[in-house]
């Protein structure tokens, strides 16, 4: 199963090297890891999606823990969250096909961010299935490039991370 | 008050009350040796060998309690280290690492002796620094030994670049800052120690399984009375040696692969087993599916992420053992358990730990000699090997800490640069290092640090001319093809012995020993004792790779 770990981190030099030599040394699978600054200047986010059993996450959570640099980590799996995820992707347009396919990426509320002679570049944000189903509909007239930033996620309601529910913090 | 970094570094390291420090100078580090000149307080000792610093400290450590402290150039000096380091860490020990650099301005350049250190280090150590701000340093001084000798204890690297360290600050004395992302856990859970001792009473038949972390957590004394008040048999794990006293009845000696058979039929048959700060290695484990298959697990450590991660755990208690234990011990009553105690004598009747005399010299009557001499109360370092292994079945340690030996990274090469760093750190304890003659030639240029030290190591050579562990896998996995486990050249150990001005002895028959072993333990200065041993000696019993610690072999 996949779980989603939402972690804390120092917004130390080389933090994102220990939490990915840590996942390659250890055998953990990252689905995906996106990584940004968060309302403090000193405390990063990372949001990490990883594939596997109970066992196999609650093993990531604590040797997470143990990296001295790590804040707080919590699996949001289970609890009430957003998430999002963006992605650019350029796909094949001839003048011809223009109005349909930008009909079609209407539906997904994507939006043009470029056009040229032959390709549009659209943007789209959303969760996991619906960037999935985006992906699918342009794939027929043929994606030129894509790339997606992974997950980010965030607690429902006005719990914060760091308080309640079951940070593995000790 | 305005000082050099460098002298900030010397003036945190005073205050962190280190006395010693391991290390071999150079280019990068040169402004730190500058500073340390000057020291009252601080003894630089320095070695032979990059390693040797690493493994000194290490030693120190084991048996002083304090974190060890080594220090060495950037490059090849801070690669060195590497196995030191290595070897701390899987063996958790508290330890602060600290490394030259280039100067800021050249990391990223390839710039002479540069590498990156910390990236190196990463996997094993318990944290690192790279120290760009210099203002910074005295906080991360303190810290890193914070770190390293709290929780789970393990080696902290300092990176420390040319320029920084010979830059000015404005100094003022300060200690470690909080940090937020490590508070490590020393109480147990109370729910969770009110069920221990639930399940202790409703155990029949309990064995405890005590590791290196009984000794770390200073517990062994606890570890006693637990297991005199509730009559459960204790068997120890490798690093666990020395934590429960080698000639108590009981006693089951060390488990797993060259256990004792009587420890691995007690943990085979028992319905309780309480690990106390142990792992659960491969080595104690075996066929992990056949490890004692009747018992429910409490497992008691200070490290979250060893609980649950091998061995499926019935009750998970994080803290410090020692603290767990004392919380523990009020709530147990005083059982007999004849049954089970009968029962434990019977297997320990039926499967005693032996060896053939043969009118050879035995390793095995050597250890036992000089258990016999020391009255299991010399600091006793091994190196890695058969060696190490008939030390830990032969030698009865009458008192924690005396066991100074690479458990967990089975490091060839640890045993005379940690035997300089414990007779450094306990110099009125008379200490002994029995080696090989492989493990001895890794790290042998270390006797020039000893004789420099004029320190009072008694080493024991046990020769058997050939690498005595590997010969013994081939023999039992490759068909008795022995490739590269035999030595074709044998250096003259006591002509060697003469080149460093030390008293050198050759043995071959236990006569020998028995005549002049009781006179060299007793005369003051270092000895080296070359004893020739056949090479056939195995170390049994042994479980064969892939069985339960069950079906062990005897030959």
């Amino acid at each position: 199963m996949r779980h989603t770990l939402a972690v804390l981190v120092e917004n130390n030099p080389g933090v994102l090297a220990r939490v990915a030599g840590l996942f390659s040394r250890r055998g953990f699978n990252i689905e995906s890891l996106t990584v940004g600054r968060t309302e403090s200047h000193d405390v990063s986010r990372m949001t990490i999606v990883v594939d596997g059993d109970d066992q196999l996450i609650e093993q990531v959570s604590k040797q997470l823990h143990k990296l001295i640099d790590v804040i707080k980590v919590r699996d949001i799996t289970d609890e009430e969250h957003v998430d999002r995820d963006l992605v650019m992707v350029k796909v094949n347009a001839d003048p011809s096909q223009r109005v349909e396919i930008m009909n079609m990426a209407e539906v997904f509320r994507a939006r043009v961010v470029d056009l040229a002679g032959k390709t549009i570049t659209f943007e789209c944000t959303g969760n996991e299935g619906k960037i999935n189903a985006f992906e699918e509909s342009l794939r027929p007239y043929g994606i030129r490039e894509l790339v997606r930033t992974g997950k980010v996620a965030m607690l429902r309601g006005s719990r914060l991370p760091g308080t309640g529910g079951s940070w593995s913090a000790e | 008050m305005q000082i050099k970094l460098a002298e900030a570094l010397v003036e945190c390291l005073e205050k962190e009350k280190v006395e010693v420090v391991f290390g071999y100078p150079g280019g990068a580090i040169l402004p730190v040796y500058d500073a340390l000149y000057d020291s009252r307080k601080i003894k630089h000792i320095l070695v032979r060998h990059e390693q040797g610093a690493a493994h000194a400290a290490d030693g120190y450590a084991r048996v002083t309690g304090k974190t060890g402290v080594c220090m060495a150039t950037s490059g090849p000096g801070a690669t060195n280290l590497v196995t030191g380091i290595a070897n701390a860490y899987m063996d958790s020990i508290p330890m602060v690492i600290f490394t030259g650099q280039v100067p800021t301005i050249q990391i990223g350049t390839d710039a002479f002796q540069e590498v990156d250190i910390t990236g190196i280090t990463m996997p094993i150590t318990k944290h690192n620094y790279l120290v760009k701000d210099p203002r910074k340093l005295p906080e991360i001084v303190h810290n890193a030994f914070h770190i390293a000798s709290t929780g789970r204890p393990g080696p902290v690297l300092i990176d420390l670049p040319r320029d920084i360290v010979s830059q000015t600050i404005e100094y003022s004395e300060s200690g470690p800052v909080p940090l937020r992302g490590y508070r490590p856990t020393y109480r147990g859970h109370s729910f969770k120690i009110q069920e221990v001792a639930k399940m202790i009473k409703g155990s029949k038949r309990p064995v405890i399984y005590a590791g290196g972390g009984v000794l770390s957590s200073g517990a062994q004394d606890e570890l006693l009375e637990l297991a005199e008040l509730i009559s459960a048999p204790v068997t120890n794990t490798f690093m666990g040696l020395s934590g429960f006293p080698g000639e108590h009845p009981l006693f089951l000696g060390m488990l797993g692969l060259h256990g004792t058979r009587y420890a691995n039929l007690a943990v085979t048959e028992c319905d309780l087993l309480i690990a106390l700060g142990a792992r659960f290695d491969d080595r104690v484990t075996m066929k992990v599916g056949d490890f004692a298959p009747k018992a429910s697990v409490v497992h008691i450590d200070i490290d979250p992420a060893e609980i649950g991660k091998l061995v499926a755990t019935r009750v998970p208690l994080v803290g410090d053992v020692k603290t767990v234990l004392k919380a523990l011990l009020p709530l147990l009553e005083k059982e007999d358990r004849t049954p089970w105690l009968s029962r434990i004598k019977e297997i320990k009747e039926k499967h005693p730990l032996t060896y053939r005399r043969d009118g050879t010299l035995k390793p095995q009557f050597v250890i036992e000699q000089i258990c016999r001499l020391t009255g299991g109360e010399a600091t006793l370092v091994t190196d890695v090997g058969q060696h190490q292994m008939w030390v830990a079945q032969f030698y009865k340690f009458h008192r924690p800490g005396m066991l100074v030996s690479s458990g967990g990274l089975g490091c060839m090469g640890f045993g005379l640069p940690a035997a300089v760093g414990a007779k450094t750190g306990r110099p009125e304890r008379p200490t002994i290092l029995v080696t090989g003659d492989g493990s001895f030639q890794m790290t042998m240029q270390e006797l020039g640090t000893m004789m420099e030290q004029g320190l009072d190591i008694k080493i024991v050579i046990l020769n058997n001319q050939a690498l005595g562990m590997v010969r013994q896998l081939q023999q039992f996995y490759c068909e008795g093809r022995y490739m590269a486990t035999s030595f074709q050249f044998h250096p003259d150990f006591c002509g060697l012995a003469k080149a460093y001005g030390i008293p050198g002895y050759s043995w071959t028959r236990e006569e020998d020993v028995l005549q002049a072993l009781p006179q060299v333990l007793a005369t003051p200065g270092p000895a080296i004792m070359n004893c020739i041993i056949p090479v056939e000696e195995n170390v049994t019993p042994m479980v064969m790779s892939g069985k339960g610690i069950h079906e062990a072999i005897e030959c």
